[in-house]
Order: structure tokens, then C-alpha cells, then sequence
């Protein structure tokens, strides 16, 4: 094999070794991508990952579940489970009207 | 449609509504309760200001999540660091450090939910309610502020004083570890 195209070849390994191979850096794009912009080339880069690597798929699709539980968690507890006692409002408006008459 | 103020009745219209707002962030029942008294108080401070061009619920909620923030500044500054220490020590277990490829223990698998729509167990909503507390306080805020607030980028960044590039970091950091505290607690 003539130098040159060894050459090339260690350097795409290389290459791909560290961006193509690397879990760390495409679970940080999957993050990025759902929420913000990633280039064309990151863009290419994660799906050529993702088509090699079943961990980082399973992350992907855990990822966008946990946003979407988080969110019903919040909705929901902020709904149902959260009251102050009545004697805490009654004093709270109580200093809210002194302060008004203040004015 | 104009918005008007009547501090009159906001206890009785606002009050649980803040309340809930500022613990499910905070999660400290008596901090909850001091910012929300905190919040009408400041409020009435600044009526002059008010322009009836949002509501009354959603000019308090501005006013209290201000407050908020002020405590995650606080909180991320003292001496809760640690835990944002040890949160990104335990980052190293999860990937190896020359290939960046998962650990052989930090792969995910499934966690058998994930083509459920919806009805997820009061169960799993537990362990993730535990999980999320763990998270450091300066990555719990940026969490909630970009997925529960929807707030802009930016806003996150310079509310929070952290780089736009920290703000990526910290994004991710805190997925990974949510999602395997999620794994370990679950499967």
C-alpha cells in the first residue's frame, strides 16, 4: 500500500476514533440538538454514531422521555399536591393590607 | 385586554400557586414560604411599574422566579459546590477517559418504559423525583430553567452567570447522571 493512503487511513481512523467512537461527545450533541442547533457536519457525525452504537441510541430515546417526565412531574405536582395552611395566608394577606395602608 | 393589579385578593388568588411554583425548584418548605411572602412584599414595591400588559399571576411568578434565582446563586456558591464536585467525579465513571466510549458498568439499557406512552408508575416518578434532587443546585436550576421554564439560552446563561459553553456542559452533565441515577434505582 503506497504511504500516502496508509497515511490517510491512520488518519480517518483516528478521526473516527474520536469522534465517530466517542459516546461522550455524541450524547452531549443529542442533548445540544434537542434544545439548541448543531452543525451540519455534528449533525452527520451523531447519526453515523447512533447507527453504530446501541447504547447511545437507547440514551436517545431515554433522554427525550425524561424531559417530557420531568415536565409532568412539575405540572402535576404544582397542580395537586402543594397548599399553605390557612392561618399562614390569613397572616400573609393580614401584612400585605397593612402595607397598603401604609401608602 | 388591559391587566390590572388588586393586591387585595392575591393570598387567596396566587398564594398556592406560588408556593407550588417555588418548591417543586427549591424544594425547602420553609424557604418556599418565606419567598412567596417575599414575593408580595416586593410586589407591592413595584406596582408603579406595572403595565397591565401580563397578568397579574404572570407578573408575580417573573417577580418570584427572579428570587429564586437569587437563592441557586447562593446555593451554587457556597458550600453546596461539593456536590457538584462529587457529581462530576462520578461524570469520569461513566465514560472512559481515552476513547470517550461508555464504561462497562454506565451503558444504558432500557428501562423497559420507554414505548409505554404515558402511564409511567407512581413508582418510577418517585425514584426520579430522588434522582433529581441529587443533582447539584447549579445544575438543577439550568435544568429547570431550559426544560420546565423554557427560558432562553441566554437568559439561563447570564441570570445563572455561566458561559454559554459551560451551559452546554452543564446540560449534558446532568442528563447523564440523571438518567443512570434513574438506571441504578430502577433496573
Amino acid at each position: 500500500m503506497p504511504a500516502t493512503k496508509l497515511d490517510l487511513n491512520i488518519k480517518t481512523m483516528s478521526y473516527l476514533k474520536k469522534v465517530i467512537y466517542n459516546c461522550k461527545q455524541a450524547t452531549f450533541l443529542i442533548e445540544k440538538k434537542s434544545i439548541g442547533k448543531i452543525t451540519f457536519r455534528e449533525s452527520f457525525e451523531l447519526r453515523v454514531h447512533l447507527f453504530g452504537c446501541s447504547f447511545c441510541r437507547i440514551y436517545k430515546k431515554q433522554s427525550r422521555i425524561i424531559n417530557q417526565m420531568v415536565q409532568e412531574l412539575f405540572r402535576s405536582s404544582m397542580h395537586r399536591d402543594y397548599k399553605l395552611d390557612e392561618n399562614f395566608k390569613n397572616e400573609l394577606q393580614g401584612r400585605i393590607e397593612e402595607e397598603l395602608n401604609k401608602n | 385586554m388591559q391587566h390590572q393589579l388588586n393586591p387585595h385578593h392575591w393570598v387567596a388568588a396566587h398564594a398556592d400557586y406560588l408556593y407550588g411554583f417555588a418548591i417543586t425548584r427549591i424544594n425547602d418548605d420553609e424557604l418556599a414560604r418565606d419567598l412567596v411572602q417575599d414575593t408580595f412584599l416586593a410586589a407591592l414595591q413595584k406596582t408603579a411599574g406595572f403595565q397591565g400588559k401580563s397578568s397579574e399571576r404572570t407578573w408575580l411568578t417573573a417577580i418570584l422566579k427572579n428570587k429564586i434565582i437569587d437563592v441557586y446563586r447562593k446555593k451554587s456558591s457556597g458550600l453546596q459546590n461539593i456536590t457538584e464536585k462529587e457529581a462530576e467525579e462520578e461524570q469520569n465513571d461513566f465514560f472512559n477517559a481515552d476513547d470517550g466510549h461508555w464504561t462497562k458498568s454506565a451503558g444504558p439499557k432500557e428501562f423497559g418504559i420507554e414505548d409505554t406512552d404515558n402511564l409511567v408508575s407512581k413508582e418510577f416518578q418517585e425514584i426520579m423525583k430522588r434522582c433529581l434532587q441529587k443533582l447539584p443546585a447549579l445544575w438543577m436550576s439550568v435544568f429547570t430553567m431550559k426544560h420546565i421554564d423554557e427560558e432562553p439560552t441566554e437568559t439561563i446563561c447570564t441570570e445563572l452567570k455561566v458561559t454559554q459553553a459551560n451551559f452546554w456542559v452543564i446540560i449534558h452533565r446532568a442528563k447523564v447522571n440523571l438518567r443512570a441515577c434513574l438506571q441504578r434505582n430502577w433496573i
